[in-house]
Parts: C-alpha cells; sequence; structure tokens
C-alpha cells in the first residue's frame, strides 16, 4: 500500500501547482533588475579627469579566452600610451569578465546591459567609439597615472604613496 | 432524388464534418497540452501568438510547413516518405467508428467495431516501426524496434482488457455498447477492465511513462528523428488524433460514451474525451518514463494476467447471474 500512496502523492503535487501562479518573469514586459556585477556589454571607461583610462597593454587581448578583443598601442607626444584603435567582437564574446579582471587601470569594464541581438553579425563588432563612455564605471575616483606610469601632474616621486627619489650622491658614506 | 444520392451526400458531409473538427480539435490539443504542462511547472506556456497564445496552433503549422522536407542519406526513400502519413491515415480512420452521438451521429456502424479499432490501431504503429527503419540511423531503428515490442506486449493486454466489456453488452459494435451502458457506466462494473484498458491503450499510443519510441534523452527523438518540416508534423498530429481517439474509445467503452443529463449529447462526448486526455497530460506531468524492462514486465506479468482473470470473473459473475 505504500507504494501507492507515494503514486498518489505525486498527482496531488502536480494537480496543487496547476492551479498555482507561474512564477516565470514575462521578458520583453518585465526587465529584472540586474546586479550591478552582472556580466553583459563591455565599455572602455574614463579616469575622473575625462582621459581615457587605456594604456593598451594588451593584457585583455592576451587574456581573452576567444580572442575577441584586438587593439592597436600607440604613445601621445606626453609619454602617455593609448590604443589607437580598439575592437571587441561580440558575436565571440562569451562575456566570461577575465578582461576586467586582468586590466590594470580598470579601463575595460562589463556592464549588466545585455540586449544587443543584431539581424547583421558584423553589426555586433564593437570600434573603440562604440566602446568608449564618458564616465568611470564601477570606480570613479580611481585614476591609474596618480599611482604609476608617466607622471602627468609633477616630477618623479609625486606618485601617491611614491616616495621621494633618492639622492644618490648624498647618500654616501 | 434517389436515397443512395442522399446517402451519400450525408456520408460526406459527415466525413467532412469529422475531419475538420478532429483536425482543428488535434492542433488545438497541442496548445492545451503545453499549457496544463506548463502550468504543472509553474510556467505560463505558449502566450505570445495573439491572446493566451490561441494562434500557436496556426504558426505551428506555417512554421512546419515553410521547413524544408529533408530525406536523409541511404534511407529507404518511399517507405521513409509514406511512414508519417500511415500514423495519421490509421488515427483518423479509427475515428470513422466512434459514435459521437446518438446513432446517426456515427460514421460508419460496423458490427466489428472493437475488431476494427484494435486492427488499425496496430497498423498505426507499423507507421512508427517503418519509419523507424527506414530512415538508415541507429536512433530511429531503435525507436522503431521500441515501438514494435511495446506494441506486440500492449496488444495483448489491450484487447483483453476490452473482452468483458463485449461480453456485458453482448456486441462488437461501439453504437450497442454505449446502449448497453444507458442505465451504468461500464467503469463501475468494470473499474479493473478500466484501469487495464487505460494502461495499455496510452503505453499503445506512446504516452510518457510509456514513451520508448521517442526516449528523448536516451534515443535524440527515436523514430522520427531524421523527420523534418510536415512530415514531422504528421507523426505529431497523428499523435494527438491519437490521444483524442484514445478519449473518445474511454468514453465510449466506460464513461458511457454520449449519454449524460442536461446537457446536448455531443457535448457531454467532447467532456468526456477533454476528460480522458487530461487524465493523459495529467500522467505526463507527473510520472518520469518507465525501465525498459519493466515496462516488459508490467506488460507480460501483471496487465495480461490480471485482464485474463478479469475475463474469467466476469463470465462467471454472467452465468451466475443468468436466469
Amino acid at each position: 500500500m505504500e507504494w501507492i500512496k507515494g503514486f498518489l502523492k505525486g498527482f496531488a503535487t502536480t494537480l496543487k501547482v496547476l492551479f498555482r501562479k507561474p512564477v516565470t518573469e514575462q521578458y520583453p514586459e518585465y526587465k529584472r533588475p540586474l546586479p550591478a556585477r552582472s556580466r553583459a556589454v563591455i565599455i572602455l571607461t574614463r579616469d575622473p579627469d575625462g582621459e581615457e583610462r587605456c594604456v593598451a597593454c594588451y593584457l585583455c587581448s592576451a587574456v581573452c579566452p576567444v580572442s575577441c578583443i584586438s587593439m592597436q598601442s600607440a604613445e601621445r607626444e606626453d609619454g602617455r600610451r593609448y590604443p589607437r584603435w580598439f575592437r571587441i567582437n561580440f558575436a565571440r564574446c562569451i562575456y566570461c569578465g577575465l578582461c576586467e579582471e586582468a586590466c590594470p587601470t580598470l579601463a575595460i569594464q562589463l556592464t549588466p546591459y545585455f540586449e544587443t541581438s543584431q539581424r547583421d553579425v558584423l553589426k555586433l563588432v564593437y570600434e573603440k567609439e562604440d566602446l568608449l563612455v564618458n564616465h568611470g564605471g564601477k570606480n570613479k575616483e580611481y585614476n591609474f597615472y596618480r599611482y604609476a606610469g608617466v607622471t602627468m601632474v609633477g616630477d618623479k616621486g609625486t606618485h601617491i604613496d611614491e616616495e621621494e627619489p633618492v639622492d644618490l650622491k648624498s647618500n654616501l658614506p | 432524388m434517389e436515397p443512395w444520392i442522399t446517402g451519400t451526400l450525408l456520408l460526406i458531409i459527415k466525413l467532412l464534418a469529422v475531419l475538420i473538427v478532429l483536425l482543428t480539435l488535434a492542433a488545438y490539443l497541442v496548445w492545451v497540452e503545453r499549457k496544463l504542462l506548463a502550468r504543472i511547472q509553474a510556467r505560463f506556456g505558449p502566450n505570445r501568438a495573439w491572446r493566451f497564445g490561441l494562434l500557436q496552433p496556426l504558426a505551428d503549422v506555417i512554421k512546419l510547413m515553410t521547413k524544408e522536407d529533408t530525406v536523409p542519406e541511404g534511407a529507404d526513400k518511399r517507405i521513409f516518405l509514406l511512414a508519417p502519413g500511415m500514423v495519421g491515415a490509421t488515427a483518423l480512420l479509427i475515428f470513422a467508428v466512434i459514435p459521437f452521438g446518438p446513432v446517426p451521429m456515427v460514421i460508419a456502424d460496423l458490427n466489428v467495431g472493437v475488431l476494427f479499432f484494435l486492427a488499425f490501431s496496430s497498423i498505426g504503429v507499423y507507421g512508427v516501426v517503418l519509419g523507424g527503419w527506414a530512415s538508415n540511423s541507429k536512433y530511429s531503428l531503435l525507436g522503431g524496434v521500441r515501438a514494435a515490442a511495446q506494441m506486440i506486449s500492449y496488444e495483448v493486454s489491450l484487447g483483453l482488457s476490452l473482452v468483458p466489456i463485449v461480453m456485458l453488452a453482448g456486441s462488437f459494435s461501439l453504437v450497442d455498447i454505449v446502449n448497453a451502458q444507458s442505465r451504468l457506466p461500464f467503469i463501475l462494473m468494470q473499474p479493473v477492465s478500466f484501469i487495464l484498458f487505460f494502461v495499455s491503450a496510452a503505453a499503445e499510443i506512446k504516452r510518457i511513462p510509456f514513451d520508448f519510441p521517442e526516449a528523448e534523452n536516451e534515443l535524440v527523438a527515436g523514430y522520427h528523428t531524421e523527420y523534418s518540416g510536415m512530415r514531422f508534423g504528421l507523426f505529431f498530429l497523428g499523435e494527438y488524433i491519437t490521444m483524442i481517439v484514445l478519449g473518445g474509445l474511454v468514453a465510449i467503452f466506460f464513461l458511457g460514451g454520449w449519454r449524460g443529463p442536461v446537457l446536448p449529447p455531443i457535448l457531454w462526448f467532447l467532456l468526456k474525451v477533454f476528460l480522458t486526455v487530461f487524465v493523459l497530460i495529467w500522467f505526463r506531468g507527473t510520472l518520469p518514463r518507465l525501465r525498459y524492462d519493466r515496462l516488459m514486465s508490467i506488460g507480460w506479468k501483471v496487465l495480461i494476467p490480471v485482464s485474463l482473470l478479469n475475463i474469467m470473473a466476469t463470465g462467471a459473475v454472467i452465468l451466475i447471474m443468468k436466469p
């Protein structure tokens, strides 16, 4: 008799659920607010001074498991590096977020926006002007050149938490 | 006008009406099943094509019609192309003997209606077996072989479970069987027979938990793996028409057919058909697929002996009750 009870219990459960309100969220009508750290379309952010953060170090391109990031580095007259062009093929991108983790300057970041479908696959190849945004993304304050790289404001030793250069001659015994 | 002309005209009108209603019902049965299954799983089901997804069957038909009709390499082309039609046609033909109302509301009141149904439900399985064999694919072949094995096992108990009904009604004609239930539906007199028939018939039309010929998680899609477009659609349609036919047969053999108070006979019939179909969908939403050896042992070691005992008991009771 035990198995008949178990058998009928299953039928009772499905009958009960039949009259329950469905839990499905209907997508185009209701868009669930996504967490800030959910991973979708990639952006290139700017530092608080409005300059491009990207220094074209190729780390994101190297770490990308599907090789969807490509760029060409260049150098400004003041010695600061930047990508002359920067291209992400979103038809290949798997939104793994490794580029964001690899980026030393917080330039490349993933956003929760995901509605990018296109009928023509070539429209999914984003150029630098499509990727570049006018804000700092997840960390508005961070400015890489305040901590390392070529100094933009002062002389040597003016980075944050950096000591003055040692005077070799006065350091003699 | 000559009487035979009016007779033929009436028959053609009846045939057309039944065909159109049956095909529409089968198309909407797909919608009903998807909706009910979705609700059982706390989902919405199809709801994009018009209100409540009511135009979903139309969208499905357009999709199936416009798809490419492929024949795999190495397939036995003629049999491959014919098999889906066999499934649909036999299902439709069974409906010819089903009375959906008082006497003029039946296409052909055969005096061997029960045998006709048994014969055609077996021929329907040929479509599945041949389709699986002609596809030249191991998954299709396995699906077809399973269909054949299942048919042989469950055909026996399907036939035997109906013997007590025929004994009580004293006729093979489905109209006479309905008339014999004017006082009491047979489900109350033959509950064992009802369960046997329902289980065997569910196995015969390859419904979960007996959907071995399809078994998507083992055999891709079983016998219709290689089919595309409307040929796949025909298999699909055949399956749903068979479901309606089975609903009609359960109604006729056990629930008193079109008989019922207040409502018109046709409504009663449809109501009983839908009830059976609902139970079949409920089964699908609840039970997992059986293990293959269990399927065989249930068929041979449980259903057949029980149906034989049931026949003997019914015979004994009839003999004792006889004045």
